[in-house]
């Protein structure tokens, strides 16, 4: 398990990021309330090393509020989150749960790489000084290693001459290649992407997914929200399909497209494909 | 943006022109004081307290500056802590930050410099001794005018830090914490770099108050710029060419300080790209009464 590949993209942040466990994320019985509404009743999910799962699943079916629970950007009422072997959110006294502190979420989460659908870029950094705050603030890489793995990352998503360029200065695209440069960064055991081209214009939707594309052909662990169905039948390895909380169909693209079996997911595919 | 902004492109006076302006309106004013009574204007003493001013004027500029600055400096500290604490998790220090803005905002100014003056030295809590630092001897009564000053300030200053940091996009904190920082490292690196530029051109309408807010420091004895000129009018009984040459300085202390903001938010304006250029000009900023808005675009990435 420890042959690092020659790859493309991720030779810049040296090879494929191990995981230290088969399963790179396992979700167990996870259960979320926003006050009184439950919005998640009961997910449980395997993601396997070099695995790329899409999540699709009408709007408010509680994709988004799964993906940031995996993080524990959202706290969990009931269930387990576990990444790379470590269990996310809280820790284990005596056979019960607690909340853990947030040194220790923060170092967690450094092994989770996070891609927003309105990408959230620094606007006060350039575009390399956004991808190399974190590696240099957190994980505590010297300034020039830093510099030189960040110009290598822009450079694998294109954008090698806009080092230099802050946010605003560029398009949507641009800006959601630069997202996800700097999640790779920290070099995570997986990336996980919450509809990353749906806040974008059609014309630079092509661009952003061609970077997917090309983490998933290259072994990156991920699990992405996405109605891009081209982008799903050609990368991923399992779709899973949610509905009111619930997962409730999963399967191969061969199997999704061709075959399905729940009337809603039939119904929600007619919609969007 | 004002109309007046819009309306007629701002040329900047030069400060030399603006003295000229306040030395016109003394002119116009002294022109009317001898019309009805015996009155006569006493243009040298009007005149050289500005042009020349003597060793104590200049001391008494000094004073004002440099308490100005240094009580400033505490607020701001103590308004982004008390920021922080109003919007902490922790119940305590929440109620901690709202009791001291609550304190500080409800009474008034004069109360608070002399009981911490007088009233702690009274009661022997605290005497505010001198204190000396090589040749340079700070009294008691300017340490805790400064003391007070500051924590006065402090107080104003959280509701505008804090409205610097709700101005910026939760997802920025969210997008920090998801690279792995603390809510700590997160807030210093990422959240409050870009709440400055929201809060800066408020904390400079906050400094111009406090240059003339320093003048209640007279009631601790200090002798600072208003106070100076109380000495001399109460000595000579001239107090309308004296007062009023008191209020071109600070008049003259506020306008450079104008012109210093202006040319900082010009500045911050030009290294957020795709920013809208620049706050009011200076001739907006000091004749309207409004403050000027707290402008969230600046600070907001484009998307
Ligand atoms: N912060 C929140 N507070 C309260 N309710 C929320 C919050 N975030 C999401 N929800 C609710 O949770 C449900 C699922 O939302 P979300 O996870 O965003 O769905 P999706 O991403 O699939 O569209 C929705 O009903 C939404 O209104
Ligand atoms: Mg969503």
């Amino acid at each position: 398990m420890t042959q690092i590949e020659e790859t493309n993209l991720l030779d810049a942040i040296g090879g494929v990021p191990l995981a230290s466990t088969a399963n790179v994320v396992e979700v167990t019985d996870l259960h979320k309330w926003f006050g009184r509404n439950e919005v998640l009743k009961g997910i449980s999910m395997m993601v396997k090393q070099r695995e790329v799962v899409v999540v699709c699943g009408p709007s408010g079916s509680g994709k988004t509020t799964f993906i940031r629970c995996v993080n524990h950007l959202e706290k969990i009422q009931q269930g387990r989150i576990v990444v790379n072997g470590h269990l996310i959110g809280y820790r284990e006294e005596n056979g019960k749960l607690v909340a853990d502190k947030e040194r220790n979420i923060a170092r967690q989460r450094q092994e989770i790489g996070m891609v927003f659908q309105r990408f959230n870029l620094f606007p006060h950094k350039t575009a390399l000084g956004n991808i190399i705050e974190a590696p240099i603030q957190v994980r505590g890489v010297p300034e020039d290693e830093a510099i030189e793995m960040g110009r290598k990352l822009l450079a694998r998503v294109g954008l090698a001459h806009k080092e230099e360029d802050y946010p605003a200065q560029l398009s949507g695209g641009q800006q959601q290649r630069v997202a996800i440069a700097r999640a790779l960064a920290m070099r995570p055991a997986v990336m996980l992407f919450d509809e990353p081209t749906s806040a974008l214009d059609p014309e630079m939707i092509g661009e952003v997914l061609e970077v997917m594309k090309e983490l998933a052909r290259e072994g990156m662990t991920m699990i992405v929200v996405s109605h891009e169905m081209g982008f799903a039948r050609e990368v991923a390895d399992r779709i899973v399909m949610m509905d009111e909380g619930l997962i409730i169909e999963e399967g191969t693209p061969e199997h999704f497209f061709t075959n399905p079996q729940q009337e809603r997911t039939k119904s929600f595919l007619s919609k969007i494909l | 943006m004002t109309e007046l902004q819009r309306t007629r492109p701002f040329r900047a006076p030069r400060p030399a022109r603006a003295v000229g302006v306040l030395l016109l309106l003394g002119v116009v004013l002294a022109g009317c004081s001898g019309q009805k009574s015996s009155f006569h204007f006493e243009w040298d003493l009007f005149i050289n307290s500005i042009l020349q001013p003597d060793d104590q004027i200049k001391a008494g500029l000094v004073l004002t500056v440099v308490v100005s600055i240094a009580a400033q400096l505490i607020g701001v500290v103590l308004g982004i802590f008390a920021a922080l604490g109003k919007m902490s998790k922790v119940r305590p220090i929440r109620w901690f930050a709202n009791v001291y803005v609550w304190i500080f905002r409800g009474t008034p100014l004069i109360v608070q410099l002399v009981f911490f003056y007088y009233g702690l030295g009274v009661a022997k809590i605290y005497l505010w001794p001198d204190i000396t630092i090589g040749p340079l001897t700070i009294e008691g009564a300017i340490q805790a005018g400064i003391f007070a000053l500051g924590l006065n300030e402090g107080a104003y200053m959280a509701e505008i830090v804090r409205a610097g940091i709700l101005a910026i996009d939760p997802g920025q904190m969210e997008a920090a914490r998801a690279l792995g920082m603390t809510p700590g490292k997160a807030m210093r690196r990422i959240v409050l770099p870009q709440a400055a530029r929201v809060i800066i051109p408020p904390l400079g309408n906050e400094f111009n108050n406090m240059l003339k807010t320093t003048s209640l420091l007279f009631v601790l004895g200090v002798v600072e710029l208003y106070n100076v000129f109380n000495i001399k009018q109460g000595q000579s009984f001239r107090p309308f060419e004296l007062f009023l040459a008191c209020a071109v300085w600070f008049l003259l202390l506020t306008t450079i300080w104008g012109f210093i903001q202006s040319w900082i938010e010009r500045r911050l304006a030009r290294g957020t790209p795709g920013a809208a250029a620049g706050g009011p000009g200076v001739r907006a900023r000091m004749l309207s009464f409004r403050r000027p808005p707290i402008d969230a675009s600046v600070v907001s990435g484009g998307r």
